[in-house]
């Protein structure tokens, strides 16, 4: 019984297809394997703001959102319509068409990554042979739709949000993929669906999961950290610093467009949340071999909900860094640590299991985090400010 | 097969064609990322994905970035203004058709005769990496002395000038 609930969406399909007649079957399968995606992670997009500003407003000790139906649930489809009914406004000087394609752009190269994501068993719309790599070169694509959008709004503010968010996601992209290296070689494979099968199986109760390895587990926080400046959010949120630059990149976009933009950074960050489900925390398989008989394509949504739930508190409790500080951050901390933790994860594979291999890897690991950090905080001075204000 | 191949060999000449004739340089970047993508699309289209995805991850994550940051850098603050300078017409032709003269009598005489798809390409992630580790490895690894030495090139000249102004 709970294979069939497991694989009750993939039966049907596979039930519907065969009432279809064979010479559009390709076609048939992928709209059927593709709609299901397009709608589930949008409706995700609206129960994630709400859940958000809902979290917020708790962490900051007021309500949030209660008037849209009972405790503001209905409050997305209520921004929904205002977003639809408000007036597109283009800036007489902006690069009309430039400034059209950028939001389209930006949620195309958004909904595409979904193609490599496993979101359950034999629940993936293709298994690429380069899966991984097919995903960071898709999300490269943003960037450049923010320049589009920077650029073609021929506004100052628009043009140093874009000119910060290029900066941050390159700077953060490096990190980033040399993170997911560690995975890619110890599962030797860019497909995801097979970097998943490697993962699976239990050693009494517990998962094999790369985030329990040393180089695992800060492969993970470093794919985390990285992950959070992508989808440029609190505290990598420069780019948009509503105090500095008002909204950075998008800020001449309104109506539709600006709903675009939302979802599309919205859909990076479900995007960049299920890469690393996919990568460390063992895709859809369940943390406990005593509860496989939840089906996977929910414990995949309940880890993507915990780690949206830690992007809200990360939101609500750290304050926005400085343009120099999230550089030297990205190229004296993360690059070195991740480089030195590729080189870690060579020694694991190459050591006898047990716990020599556990203590070498971590010492080298720990040991580098802590020099890092020290080096980081080098001619630093820190005290208690004291402010003048003006008189 | 056919048709995909047109649509996108029809992408990559329109883009390239575009980068060429627009006025507005950023206008050109967009276009030859658009002609990029068409490439991209044709090796994919030939059962290379490793090299499809590596060419949208290299040219249009970083070389267009790149290019729009150092137009963005260089031109005076409007660049909507700034017109791409036309000297070199009669050297860029001469260039352009030696370099057709010379890619036409490599296809005619090369490799036309022989059929093009001898084996169809399987795992050609795995290939690409083991031709890499075993049969190529020494210029792997002498690419990556000369990015290294070009890497802390870029740093030491930063960081000079960056001393100077203190």
């Amino acid at each position: 019984m709970p294979e069939i609930i497991d694989q009750i969406f993939v039966v049907i399909k596979h039930w519907f297809m065969g009432y279809v007649p064979g010479g559009i079957q390709p076609l048939a399968s992928a709209v059927l394997s593709v709609v299901p995606v397009m709608i589930v992670f949008p409706v995700l997009f609206a129960i994630t703001t709400v859940l958000e500003r809902k979290g917020l407003g708790r962490m900051q000790n007021r309500y949030g959102p209660n008037r849209a139906g009972w405790f503001g649930i209905l409050q997305p489809m209520a921004d929904g319509v205002k977003s639809l009914t408000k007036e597109d406004i283009v800036p007489r000087t902006a690069d009309q068409l430039v400034h059209f394609l950028a939001p389209v752009m930006l949620v195309i190269a958004s909904f595409l990554v979904y193609a490599v994501l496993p979101i359950g068993r034999n629940m993936v719309i293709a298994n690429l042979n380069a899966g991984v790599l097919f995903f960071f070169a898709i999300g490269s694509m943003v960037e450049l739709s923010v320049f589009m959008a920077g650029w073609s709004s021929h506004s100052k503010y628009s043009l140093l949000g874009a000119m910060r968010a290029i900066a941050q996601m390159i700077s953060y992209e490096m990190p980033l993929v040399l993170a997911s290296v560690v995975v890619i070689m110890a599962a030797g494979s860019l497909s995801t669906v097979t970097i998943v099968n490697m993962q699976a199986g239990y050693t009494w109760i517990w998962p094999h999961w790369y985030v329990f390895t040393p180089w695992g587990f800060t492969g993970f926080v470093i794919f985390m950290i990285a992950a959070t400046a992508e989808s440029n959010r609190c505290p990598f949120d420069m780019p948009e610093g509503e105090s500095e630059i008002i909204a950075g990149y998008y800020i001449e976009y309104s109506g539709f467009k600006f709903a675009l933009f939302f979802l599309g950074e919205y859909l990076g960050m479900f995007a960049t949340s299920a890469m690393a489900i996919t990568l460390f925390l063992g895709g859809w398989a369940a943390p406990f071999s005593f509860l496989t008989w939840i089906p996977s394509y929910v414990w995949f949504f309940a880890k993507l909900l915990a780690i949206i739930f830690a992007f809200i508190w990360v939101r609500g409790t750290l304050p926005r860094l400085r343009m120099d500080q999230l550089m030297n951050f990205a190229w004296k901390f993360m690059l070195p640590l991740s480089l030195i933790n590729i080189v870690g994860a060579g020694i694991w594979h190459f050591m006898p299991a047990g716990f020599g291999r556990w203590g070498v890897v971590s010492l080298l690991v720990a040991l580098s985090c802590v020099l890092l950090s020290r080096g980081l905080r080098r001619n630093k001075w820190f005290h208690v400010r004291t402010y003048r204000f003006a008189t | 097969m056919i048709i995909s191949f047109l649509l996108l060999a029809s992408l990559t000449i329109i883009g390239t064609a575009a980068a060429m004739s627009l006025k507005n340089l950023v206008h050109c970047v967009l276009a030859l990322t658009l002609g990029l993508v068409g490439l991209a699309g044709l090796y994919l289209q030939l059962g290379a994905q490793f090299v499809g995805f590596t060419q949208i991850l290299v040219y249009v994550g970083a070389v267009a970035i790149l290019a729009a940051f150092a137009i963005m850098m260089t031109r005076s603050a409007d660049p909507t203004l700034s017109n791409a300078t036309a000297t070199f017409r009669t050297s860029g032709a001469v260039v352009a058709v030696v370099v057709f003269a010379v890619l036409a009598w490599a296809i005619y005489y090369g490799t036309a005769h022989q059929p093009i798809f001898t084996a169809q390409p399987e795992g050609s992630v795995g290939q690409v990496g083991l031709a890499l580790m075993h049969h190529f490895v020494l210029p792997l690894e002498v690419i990556g002395l000369l990015l290294t030495a070009a890497l802390i090139g870029a740093g030491i000249l930063a960081m000079d000038e960056h001393r100077g102004n203190q």
